[in-house]
């Protein structure tokens, strides 16, 4: 177990046109499950393969365990890597697959055979060790990947989207299996990825990154309910959070607080707005009304989602009196998209 | 008259019943069409070739008399009576198999260097494929001076550095080595000539085959700890293995069926010490005249060549399944 650190950690692509990381600062926690999440192109990846030694920082360093390992090849990290192809030797059996990490290691054969036998039986691919990766469906590759990376024994796992090769269903039960499996081997794992269903399911801390910064830092319930600011608050959460501009602020309010005005009792804090109703969406029990709402601020196309708990009727093209708990509310300097000091309504 | 849509629809589709099927769309006349020119091309210039030259091998047809006596293997009794046929034999092999492993050896190096990123690799790019572009005759004919028994440049360097032409050095004290001239050099020279010029083929090859690897697989070696060596020879090189063997098949023909390098070097000589098969069926059948032993020697190609081949194919084949 290891705490990888960064200390403004800089990376930039042809000669300085492109910066894929852009003064980076994170600090993991002994054993912990870290996501970076961010939409495609920003930069979480690049900062993986960073900490992996894959890629040199332009500036800044990264520690693990404490030592400044910045100029280490990715071998002398004692780090292993699962990557999204899961990048199998496809000429070497299953079992050499994973052996091959303790061949490179110089360890003796029969210690190699008893890791490797340990690390297929906790991930049940003992009965696969003679195949090929090529006779392997998708989720045991990906656990061949795993026991390769497992059995270095190392300080830090680095994940870079394993679950996206998986379909759904497979991908649902393989989050699972990942969560319960780094409970079990307590290693420090950071995980990339651009699913925020993955991020909230997996991750202790989440890291939400934008354009080469990390925009927010939290526990999941941290980083849906209190974002810091518009870009966290728009990208997590679906539908998003909803942002009423106000007075050179936004008001934002996450679907589920905009509730129809029977739901929440009159004697609490809330705010009633009129909301337009113009479509309605049936998912998975939920209703997500889509409309216009007016009198939080300017008049703003929003989405409402109502458990299947609440049955109150309506429909598309009449006018409601919906509601939202002022405490739920969230505000947003509408310049920056910060978050600001609450406003009076 | 207004035209309705449903009016102009039927139009069209009676339109199309009426339009008979041209050429271009039928395909099986079309396969025929276009296989044609190849068909004739390996009908005329290879079918025809080999069917003349197994006749002229049992007969006794000569430049100065024509005409067709069948005589049996009579000629490839001759050819096997013939040491010099037995040298050339040798020597096809020796060549093959020695420019052979080397090509592979330097090729492999020199995809190495090409697909790696540095300044300047445009030049080197450049510099090395310049063999393989040079007519082998030209490249042989600069050898030739390169390696000339008096003004050879490479004898000059050896002086230079002391390595030559004095007493007590250790290349000898002579002035010169004679290259072309000592029968072991000669071949060493005819060697590296094939070398020279087939490299950079080998080594295109093999390029293509290294940048078709992901690059995932060499990273994820990277993260396993594995040095520069292990990565080359266990996931490197099995990899890329069926290109190599093409790269390798490759040198092997264009080195087994050459005779320009050996024609314009050495002329097979000194003493036949460098002749091989197919300068030496050039010599007998061409130059002196015999065409049924110079076809009779030319056939002894055959066998070898068609079990390289077959070799290729079943290369590309695993590189296609793989």
């Amino acid at each position: 177990m290891a705490v990888v650190e960064l200390r403004q950690l800089v990376k930039e692509f042809d000669s300085g046109r492109v910066r894929a990381v852009d003064g980076v600062d994170l600090t993991t926690e002994e054993g912990e499950y870290l996501v970076l999440l961010g939409p495609s192109g920003c930069g979480k990846t690049t900062l993986l393969r960073t900490i992996a030694g894959l890629e040199q920082p332009t500036a800044g360093d990264v520690l693990i365990d404490g030592h400044v390992v910045t100029g280490l090849p990715p071998r002398a990290r004692k780090i292993a890597m699962v990557f999204q192809s899961y990048a199998l030797y496809p000429h070497k059996t299953v079992l050499a697959n994973i052996v091959f990490p303790l061949r490179a290691a110089r360890i003796a054969r029969p210690e190699r055979e008893r890791k490797a036998h340990w690390a297929a039986k906790l991930l049940g691919i003992e009965h696969l060790l003679a195949r090929k990766p090529r006779q392997l469906s998708g989720g045991e590759r990906q656990r061949v990947a795993l026991a390769r990376a497992l059995v270095r024994e190392p300080l830090v796992f680095l994940l870079d989207e394993p679950l996206s090769n998986l379909d759904a269903k497979l991908r649902a039960s393989a989050r699972d299996e990942l969560k319960t499996f780094q409970q079990e081997i307590g290693t420090t794992t950071i995980y990339v990825t651009h699913d925020q269903v993955e991020a909230m399911g997996l991750g202790d801390r989440i890291a939400v990154l934008s354009d080469g910064r990390v925009r927010q830092l939290g526990h999941p319930v941290d980083v849906y309910d209190d974002p810091a600011d518009t870009f966290v608050a728009r990208f997590i959460g679906s539908p998003p959070m909803n942002l009423v501009p106000r007075d050179g602020h936004l008001v934002g309010f996450r679907p589920e607080h905009l509730l129809p005005e029977d739901v929440l009792p009159a004697g609490a804090d809330r705010e009633t707005v009129p909301f337009a109703v113009d479509r309605i969406e049936y998912l998975s029990g939920d209703r997500h009304v889509y409309g216009t709402v007016s009198g939080l601020g300017e008049a703003t196309r929003v989405v409402a989602r109502l458990p299947a708990t609440v049955g109150t009727p309506i429909s598309a093209g009449e006018s409601y009196d919906f509601v939202v708990a002022r405490e739920r509310m969230r505000f947003f300097d509408a310049q920056t998209g910060h978050r600001s000091e609450a406003v009076r309504l | 008259m207004t035209v309705t849509a449903t009016d102009r629809r039927t139009s069209d589709v009676a339109g199309m019943h009426t339009a008979r099927r041209r050429l271009a769309d039928r395909d099986s006349a079309l396969a025929w069409l276009f296989l044609m020119p190849s068909v004739v091309y390996i009908l005329a210039l290879v079918a025809v070739p080999f069917v003349l030259a197994v006749g002229f091998a049992l007969s006794d047809v000569t430049a100065g008399d024509p005409s067709y006596d069948f005589v049996g293997f009579r000629n490839f009794e001759r050819v096997f009576d013939d040491p010099v046929f037995w040298r050339s034999l040798g020597n096809t092999f020796l060549f093959t198999a020695v420019s052979m492993a080397l090509i592979v050896v330097f090729g492999k190096v020199l995809a190495n260097i090409l697909v790696a990123e540095f300044r300047g690799k445009w030049i080197v790019r450049f510099l090395v494929l310049l063999p393989w572009t040079t007519p082998v005759t030209l490249g042989a004919i600069a050898w030739l001076w390169l390696l000339d028994s008096i003004f050879s440049p490479i004898d000059w360097v050896l002086r230079e550095l002391g390595l030559l032409g004095r007493p007590g050095a250790l290349l000898g004290a002579e002035s010169n080595l004679f290259w072309l001239g000592e029968p072991d050099l000669a071949m060493g020279s005819v060697i590296a000539v094939h070398v020279w010029r087939l490299t950079p083929l080998a080594a295109v090859i093999m390029v293509a085959g290294l940048v078709a690897i992901p690059r995932d697989l060499d990273e994820a070696a990277r993260v396993d700890g594995a040095g520069f060596w292990r990565r080359m020879f266990e996931v490197t090189i099995p990899l890329t293995l069926p290109v190599i063997a093409v790269a390798a098949l490759f040198g092997a023909i264009f080195t087994f069926t050459d005779m320009a390098v050996v024609d314009v070097l050495t002329n097979g000589g000194p003493n036949n010490a460098t002749q091989v098969l197919t300068s030496w069926a050039f010599f007998r059948g061409i130059d002196g005249g015999d065409v049924g032993q110079g076809a009779a020697i030319a056939l002894f190609l055959f066998p070898l060549l068609l079990a390289a081949a077959i070799a290729i194919l079943r290369a590309v084949r695993r590189m296609e399944v793989g």
